[in-house]
């Protein structure tokens, strides 16, 4: 015992080659701001989009690889986390580009910018590419630290600072719920790993009721915070309004894909006992698209809008994810997937066309600096209109397809009242994402004072990337060819998202007692199934 | 290895309720700090107790060996995963330090105060 404890586990590095590249990034583009400092930030802006493209081919060749761990079992590679990485490292990227001119003219282009982003990323990265809660502990951290300097890099202005400290309390204050979870899943099981969790509670099932039942109680508090459910929603507009907008668009997309890429681990490790939040999580769904949706009816600032549209769905992310846990064979983290993915294009979208409302130092983001914008940047309005009709999820578009996937996840496992919850919030949502459309066309007096920052090239690029991410193109095959086919599905499924080997994990049975262990390449869900 | 004389003896004698009670009020009383403290400082003194309470928690399982059904009192390797987390969690405490009163510090400089009551320049 004691030897094999001592003994160095062999290292596969090329699982955690995206992360390194990333991180080394942003140590580079830290040590060039460091070396010229107080001049313009180019070099700094291309190597870290340099490192995200890196990133992400070396991310692409993992597509197709079986499922893995290297670290004793401390990072694990699967086709999920593989697939939400990607989606991250492109949200990333997408919000990194537009964010140059944006800066210099609110005149907060402080080069440090980018390596704490890519340092944000890279934490992002982490949590959904592990089942340890440790690793995903800390990965949410390096993420969270991150964002709460981002959130507040306008350091002149009050708004921002007021974001930064709101993010930072009730994120410390979340973080302190999900470990003192995490505490009594390893008071449970003796282990961080959510494997081990699993198999614990599926070996014998109703042992030590009230410390699972707190155990989980607590770490849905701490990922609901993260991912903005809705009794713990009330971080996400202020900080959503008071940040950069460029700050907004990053973590709307990649903190949001994180989140949910680690909630679901953690919601699948505790299938045994699904009895317990199952119910919960339908009120709480429910409950995060209505109050979200009705409170952005109401608001008079777009980003704020935008934020409250943003808990909304991640209402419909968990209408996807409980279609999945219910029914495995009906509903898909493939649904779960396109519709992040569909997402970070459609939200990054909004937030670089808000970007452009900032002209010389001062940046209204209200209805009615939108007005004539059709006049001033046809591209930028006409990409807005086309994120808010996918948003809404009007037929052609992506938003569209990836709603009635989840629509028909949720009918098919058996969740009506949430697919009809869900249906009612699209009428709902038209009203204020029509508003914002409206906006941009308004031609009346008004709208000739309002003044709007010069097209750049980079927004261009950001613009011209998340509208052909919003085409229904790309996901066109998913309908055609009926719901298993479902291209991400697919490659989930022929990857065998649930195959994690559990070798490495140190179980210590009672001497004489017999432990089943589950064999490394039996799916967990059917030590679930029964 | 583990059966250092003190820890033993602490195991042996005090029930483990009694140091997972502790944490447990400690928590609370962190929680019940956040919410109704009004200077950031304080709030984030409030948020530290209760990182400090998990910590607490940590440290219990470690040396009680666990609560649950693969509970072995002593089992090092069950021990060490819980100790690990408690130096995860203080490193990353002092990294949120250091952010939370760099924050702090930007608002105080702002408009002289902090009271968390009169951060309303965020609203619809």
């Amino acid at each position: 015992m004691q030897s094999e404890l001592y003994t160095i586990p062999s290292i596969d590095w090329s699982l955690v080659m995206p992360f390194i590249v990333v991180v080394i990034t942003g140590v580079i583009g830290l040590l060039i701001e460091m070396f010229r400092p107080k001049q313009n930030n180019n070099a700094i802006v291309l190597v870290s989009l340099a490192g995200l493209a890196g990133a992400f081919a070396l991310l692409i060749p993992q597509l197709g690889v079986t499922t893995t761990t290297t670290f004793a079992g401390m990072v694990l590679r699967d086709q999920f986390g593989v697939l939400l990485q990607l989606i991250i490292v492109a949200g990333a990227f997408l919000s990194l580009i537009f964010s140059e001119p944006y800066m210099k003219q609110r005149r907060i282009a402080h080069g440090e910018f980018y390596p704490m982003a890519l340092w944000a990323t890279s934490g992002a990265m982490l949590m959904v590419s592990s089942d340890n809660l440790l690793m995903i502990f800390v990965g949410l951290e390096v993420l969270s630290i991150a964002l709460y300097c981002l959130a507040g890099l306008a350091r002149d202005e009050q708004r921002s600072e007021e974001a930064a400290l709101k993010y930072f309390l009730l994120g410390a204050f979340a973080s302190a719920f999900l470990l003192y979870g995490i505490a009594f899943v390893y008071g449970i099981t003796g282990s961080t790993s959510l494997a081990v969790f699993m198999e614990t509670l599926a070996r014998a099932p109703g042992i030590n009721d009230l410390t699972v039942l707190f155990a989980i109680t607590l770490l849905l508090v701490g990922f609901g915070f993260k991912t903005a459910l809705v009794p713990f929603h009330q971080w996400t507009p202020d900080v959503y309004q008071g940040a950069p907008t460029n700050v907004t668009a990053f973590m709307s997309a990649v903190s949001k894909v994180a989140a949910f890429g680690a909630f679901a681990r953690v919601l699948e490790a505790s299938l045994p006992v699904q009895e317990f939040w199952m119910p919960a999580l339908i009120v709480i769904t429910i409950l995060t698209m209505t109050v979200g949706n009705l409170a952005a009816l109401v608001q008079k600032d777009v980003k704020r809008a935008l934020g409250y549209s943003s808990i909304a769905h991640a209402g419909y992310v968990m209408v996807a994810l409980l279609a999945y846990l219910q029914d495995p064979a009906k509903g898909s983290l493939g649904t779960v997937i396109t519709y992040l993915a569909i997402y970070t294009f459609m939200t990054i979208g909004s937030f670089a066309v808000l970007s452009l409302t900032a002209v010389n130092k001062s940046e209204g983001t209200r209805y009615q600096d939108l007005y004539g914008l059709w006049n001033r940047a046809p591209l930028a309005a006409g990409c807005l209109v086309l994120f808010m009709v996918s948003l809404v999820g009007v037929p052609p578009t992506a938003g569209f397809l990836g709603k009635f996937q989840i629509f028909q996840d949720a009918m098919g496992a058996g969740l009506p009242l949430l697919a009809i919850a869900l249906a009612i919030n699209s009428f709902v949502s038209a009203y204020y994402y029509l508003q914002i459309v409206r906006a941009v066309f308004v031609d009346e007096e008004g709208a000739l004072r309002v003044q709007s920052a010069p097209m750049n090239a980079g927004l261009r690029f950001a613009l011209v990337i998340c509208a052909v991410g919003v085409m229904p193109i790309l996901f066109a095959p998913i309908l055609s060819q009926g719901k298993q086919t479902v291209t991400l599905s697919k490659m989930i499924e022929s990857g065998a998202f649930l195959q994690r080997p559990v070798a490495s994990v140190p179980l210590n049975p009672e001497p004489g007692e017999k432990v089943e262990q589950i064999t490394p390449s039996a799916p967990l869900s059917t030590v679930t199934g029964n | 290895m583990l059966e250092v004389l003190p820890i033993a003896s602490i195991t042996r004698d005090v029930p483990i309720t009694w140091f997972l009670g502790l944490g447990l009020a400690m928590f609370i009383l962190g929680g019940i700090g956040v919410v109704t403290r009004r200077n950031p400082v304080i709030v984030f003194m409030c948020i530290e107790l209760m990182l400090n309470a998990v910590n607490l928690t940590f440290l219990t399982f470690a040396a009680y060996g666990g609560s649950g059904i693969n509970a072995t009192p002593g089992g090092m390797a069950q021990a060490m995963n819980g100790q690990m987390m408690v130096i995860f969690v203080m490193a990353v405490a002092a990294a949120e330090v250091a952010v939370g009163l760099g924050i702090i510090m930007a608002i105080f400089r702002q408009k002289n105060d902090v009271d968390l009551d009169d951060m309303s320049t965020l609203r619809n």
